[in-house]
This record gives structure tokens, sequence and C-alpha cells, in this order.
């Protein structure tokens, strides 16, 4: 069956593919080409998207609106760091250097485990998704939706935001934790030859991530995911439960966004609370909208883009980003409902030329009853 | 007399005082076929909410081969065999007419198998079989929103059949559909009963004379009277309250 199961846009093969020899162009060309501060953004960017398409699981597959990502994102930012600082401060026999500014003499028990490479890889992205799943499935369970699903994930943010902001002697409270004067394999992580490496393992995971979610929303898994969103009591007398599938992908892409949290840390050196600030939440959801909701290369395109945007914008002018990505989203939301990509695949682009009078048009309404790509004699 | 594939023993549902629903009591048999009536506002949307646990009713007891529903949810409920098509068709809109199907077909409906698996020869044989029986074939591969409204209905009642439930509950299968498409539904539902237990809420008075049998009348929460259609149109107290004197008696409900 070649049939798209959604009414959702998709791609021709050849512009799929097209997207595809894009992607892996600027991944193996970028670290050759572009200077190493580009390159590093470009590596950030790559990391938030992976953290894009977690929200556009829940949100443009499933319908739920998370404000709270900054959660999972910092938590995962936070793994990483701590293991870093271990295991920097633990080659010259003492405690992280914040410790001792706080006058700590002992390590916190909750920094032990991340001593081990092993705990800190798996940590990182399990605990945000444990997280997630206790916190989603306490609020789906009560089946609180919408609006109010979404008011309490960024309520949940500011918690964590609030609580790392004052544990100075936890965690090192508002100043956060740097990495890029960390040292990882007698390198120093700010480093030119591992930030490339970073670059590297970056575009994998995103690569990696992009199948994963893909296969999550394919097939009849994925089914069930958009009949939540579209109907969700109507899903419970077919004899699912929409609890436990919303709790699984609010979990991965809990998950998803602790890797993305983790990749980003490394490339721009410290986490911080500010990480679960609000405003940042909400960036990563106008990432998604502008992009192309439930279209996966929708997220990573927004993404990357947006945050292109934002680094050349405020090179040039400083101060007039956040009024460039308002009426970027106002528009998108106004204009493009489907997002760019979204518009793009369900043929907006051909329609402009078509209204440019420089291309035919197409008769593709489907109970026409035609083959959908005959073409109208006018 | 075989056990009773369903009981409902005294249920009353009060929502803040008013009494959708009051000392209803209520037996199904396996394999029948039964029509319910009422006018609006007597409680027969209400009556499914409660046996598809959507609703809890205030006091009362369901009672489903032998076991009581009221600590049960809705998706369980419907995994015990109970199969509910909506009064306006609710399909999945973004979803393929096949795939629709196949979400009523699944078994197990728990996450990892939908994740791991493909549906099984045997789903998909069902899937294309039950097209055929009403007739979606040649829309298998379109999304259900591109459907017309007596095509949703249709697809709707495949979806419940899908399920392969003991129990089906058909809440006004045959509005905004051609006299045609009546004709066939009713034929539908009739061929349905026996291997299954089937229960209609209709208005249409000639659809419920097409079904041919036992009805059971719904006034303000209770049963008014049960019997053969020809014998509910000449009982005076459904005359009064229900083909005949309407008016009165409808400015009284909710709407």
């Amino acid at each position: 069956m070649v049939a798209s199961s959604t009414l959702l846009p998709q791609p021709s093969r050849w512009i799929r593919v097209a997207i595809w020899v894009l992607i892996l162009a600027v991944l193996v060309a970028a670290p050759s080409v572009l200077p190493v501060f580009r390159l590093n953004l470009l590596g950030r960017f790559l990391s938030l998207a992976i953290a894009a398409l977690g929200i556009d699981l829940i949100w443009g597959f499933t319908g739920i609106l998370s404000l709270g990502q900054g959660v999972f994102f910092a938590l995962g930012g936070y793994a990483v760091a701590m293991f870093l600082q271990l295991n920097t401060s633990a080659a010259a026999g003492m405690l992280p250097e914040f410790f001792r500014l706080y006058g700590v003499s002992s390590l916190p028990f909750f920094w032990e485990p991340f001593r081990s490479p092993v705990f800190t890889l798996i940590a990182l992205w399990l605990v945000p998704a444990l997280v997630a799943a206790v916190l989603g499935y306490l609020v789906f369970r009560n089946r609180i939706k919408g609006v109010y699903f979404s008011i309490l994930t960024q309520a949940a943010l500011l918690v964590f935001f609030n609580f790392f902001n004052g544990q100075q002697k936890l965690i090192n409270g508002t100043n956060g934790l740097p990495t890029d004067t960390t040292v990882l394999f007698g390198q120093q992580v700010g480093s030119e030859p591992v930030q490339r490496v970073l670059f590297w393992i970056t575009g994998l995971l995103l690569i990696l991530s992009w199948f994963f979610v893909r296969w999550v929303v394919r097939g009849r898994f994925g089914d069930v995911l958009i009949a939540i969103r579209d109907d969700e009591p109507r899903i419970r007398f077919t004899g699912f439960n929409p609890v436990v599938f919303k709790t699984i992908v609010f979990a991965i892409a809990g998950a998803l966004a602790g890797i993305s949290g983790a990749l980003f840390t490394v490339q721009s050196g410290i986490v911080t609370p500010q990480f679960m600030s609000v405003p940042f939440s909400i960036e990563m959801v106008i990432w998604v909208a502008v992009g192309g909701r439930g279209t996966l290369l929708g997220a990573i395109f927004g993404a990357v883009l947006i945050n292109y945007g934002k680094s050349l914008v405020s090179e040039a002018l400083p101060q007039s980003w956040l009024f460039i990505q308002g009426a970027l989203f106002i528009l998108v939301v106004t204009a493009l409902p489907q997002g760019i990509l979204g518009w793009f695949f369900a043929g907006g682009f051909r329609n402009l030329l078509v209204r440019a009078g420089l291309a035919r048009p197409l008769a593709t309404y489907p109970s026409l009853e035609l083959d959908g790509q005959e073409e109208v004699r006018l | 007399m075989t056990a009773p594939l369903l009981e409902l023993r005294e249920i009353t549902m009060s929502f803040d005082g008013f009494l959708a629903l009051r000392d209803l009591n209520l037996s199904l048999q396996p394999g029948e076929l039964r029509a319910v009536i009422g006018p609006n506002g007597a409680g027969k949307t209400t009556f499914l909410d409660v046996i598809t646990g959507k609703i809890k009713p205030t006091s009362g007891d369901v009672v489903f081969k032998g076991r009581s529903l009221l600590r049960d949810q809705e998706f369980s409920i419907a995994r015990l065999g109970i199969g509910r098509k909506f009064q306006s068709p609710r399909v999945f809109e973004q979803l393929t007419v096949r795939n629709n199907l196949a979400l009523a077909v699944s078994r197990p409906k728990s996450p990892w198998s939908l994740l791991t698996g493909a549906l099984s020869r045997q789903g998909r044989d069902r899937v294309d079989q039950l097209m055929e029986i009403v007739a979606l074939h040649p829309r298998a591969d379109y999304p259900a929103g591109s459907l017309s409204h007596g095509q949703k209905q249709w697809l709707e009642i495949a979806m419940l059949v899908g399920q392969d439930p003991d129990l089906l509950l058909v809440d006004e299968p045959v509005a905004g559909l051609t006299d045609e498409e009546t004709d066939l539904t009713a034929d539908l539902l009739k061929s349905l009963a026996g291997d299954h237990t089937v229960v209609v809420i209709e208005h249409d008075m000639e659809f419920i004379r097409r079904l041919d049998t036992q009805v059971t009348v719904l006034h303000q929460g209770h049963v008014l009277c049960e019997g053969r259609m020809d014998d509910i149109q000449r009982d005076e107290r459904v005359i009064d309250v229900y083909l005949g004197g309407a008016d009165d008696q409808q400015s009284g409900e909710q709407h």
C-alpha cells in the first residue's frame, strides 16, 4: 500500500531524496567548509532539532502541546555537565570547583553515579523520560487536555527553574555548570577537535532520532496517535487506552529533549537554569509550527532555520530578533497553518507558480477519482 | 430463558438533581435485536453513556456477562465486548478507510504490539471483508474525512463490527441517510443480530418498523413500555408522550 495514512501532505519521492541529499551533504561538507565558530553553531542547532522532533511527535501527531520541554532539555544537559565536572576534578583528586567556593566538603549523593560515563549516557535520556512519564501519566490519567495541559507543563517548568536556580550548593544554582573548560580523554571539551567530533555525533544522533520517530509514527501505533489527536473519546470506545499511548510518546519526547540538551550543552559550553526559561520552551514550539507540524523534516528544518536566522539577525541587528520571530510566527499561523514544509509538500510552491502563470494547474481533488496528477485543460 | 447478556438494574443517573435516568431496568438476551425509542430528553443517549462507561450511574448496577461494569473504564468495557456507534458519525477523518478499520480489528490493542508488528493476515482479510460489506472498497485508501455522510455512518458501523463485540449499541444510525441507504442499513443491522446482540436507538419510526423487532420506549429516564411496534403504537401512554401529543411534552424536556 503506497497511500499515505494521513491527510497530512507527503512530499513526492524525489523531493524527499533531494532533501536527504541536501542534509547529508551539509553534514559531510560542513566540518571542512565552515569555520569552527559556524560549525559549532550549526552543531548546536542540529541538537535543538532533536528536541523539535520530540515536540512534533507529541504535538504534531498526538495533539499534546507541551510548553515545558525545557525541563527535559535541561535535565539532559545537567547529566552530561555533572559527569564532565566530576571527570575533570577527579583527575586532580578534588571536588568540582564551585563546591569549594560554597564550602561544600562532600559530594551530594545524586552526583555519585555520574562518575560513570555509562551511567551518564543512559541517564541523560532515561531521567528526562522517567520524569516525563510520571508527570504525563498523572496528568493524562486525570484527563487533563488541551490548554490546561499546556499551562500545567509551563507551571512545572517554572517549578524546576526556580528549584535549580536556588540550589547553589547542589548544582551551582543560577551560575550553572560550565563544560567547555572540562576535560574528556585528555582534551578540553571546548577545543576545536572535540567540537568537530561532537558535530558528527550530533548529526548522527539527529538522523537516528528521525528514523526512530518515523518508526513510531508509521503504522498502527502512529494511527492511534492521530486518532487521539483528532477524537480522543472515540478511540477509548474502540478499545484503546489513550493514557498509555500519551504517556509513552510524552516520555519519548522527554528522552529526545534530554539528548538534545546534552548535545547542546557540550557544544555551547555551559548548562544553566536558563535552559528552563519560559521563552525558550515556547520557542521550541515555534520552530515546529514554522517548519510544519506533523512533518518530521519540518521540525528539523524549522529548528535549524529559525536558530540560524536568530544568530544572523542578532549579529547584524541586535534587539530586532524577537520582533522578527514574532512576526514569523504570526505569518505562519495565519497564512501557512501547516508550516513552511507542510505548505511546500502540499504543493504550495507549485500553486504559486501557477498563480504567476509559470506552471499549469493540476487536478488533485480526490473525489474526482482521477489519478490525481492529470492536467486540467483550460 | 437463558441468562441475559446485559442487565441494567435500577439505574438512576442524576445530573445536579436532574434525573436523566430513574430506576431504569432493562435486560437483553444474547442475539437479540432491540430498538429503543423515546422523545428528546428521554435519556436514550445517557443510557448508552452508562453502559459504555462514559459516565457512572448515581445508583444501580450494569451487569454484562454476569459481571458489573461499574469499575471499568471505557476502553476496558470496549475490550470486554461492547461496541458503540455514535449519533453523528465519528470516524477518524485523517486516517484512511482501511486504517480506520485496521484500528478497530487490531487485537491485542497494547502499544507494544501495535509498534512492533503489522496487522495480521486474518486482520487484513477481515478489513477487506468489512469494506466489502459496507461497499467502501473503492475508497479504501482515501481519508475517511473525504467520505459522504452516509458512507461515514457505514464506516463507523463497519468499525463497530470489526471490534467483534458481543453487544452493539447503535445510536441513530440512519440520521441524515437517504431512503435507499436507510433500507440497506436496516438489512445490515438485522443480519448482525443473532451473532451479536444489537441495540438500536432511533427516531425514525419507519426504520424501527423495518427492523421488525422488540421495542422499548423510554420516557423521562424510565421504561414506559416494551412490545412490538404495532402494539406500541396503539398504547395510550406512548401516544400521549411521544407519537401523539409530542408538543406539550417536549417543551418540558431538556434539549
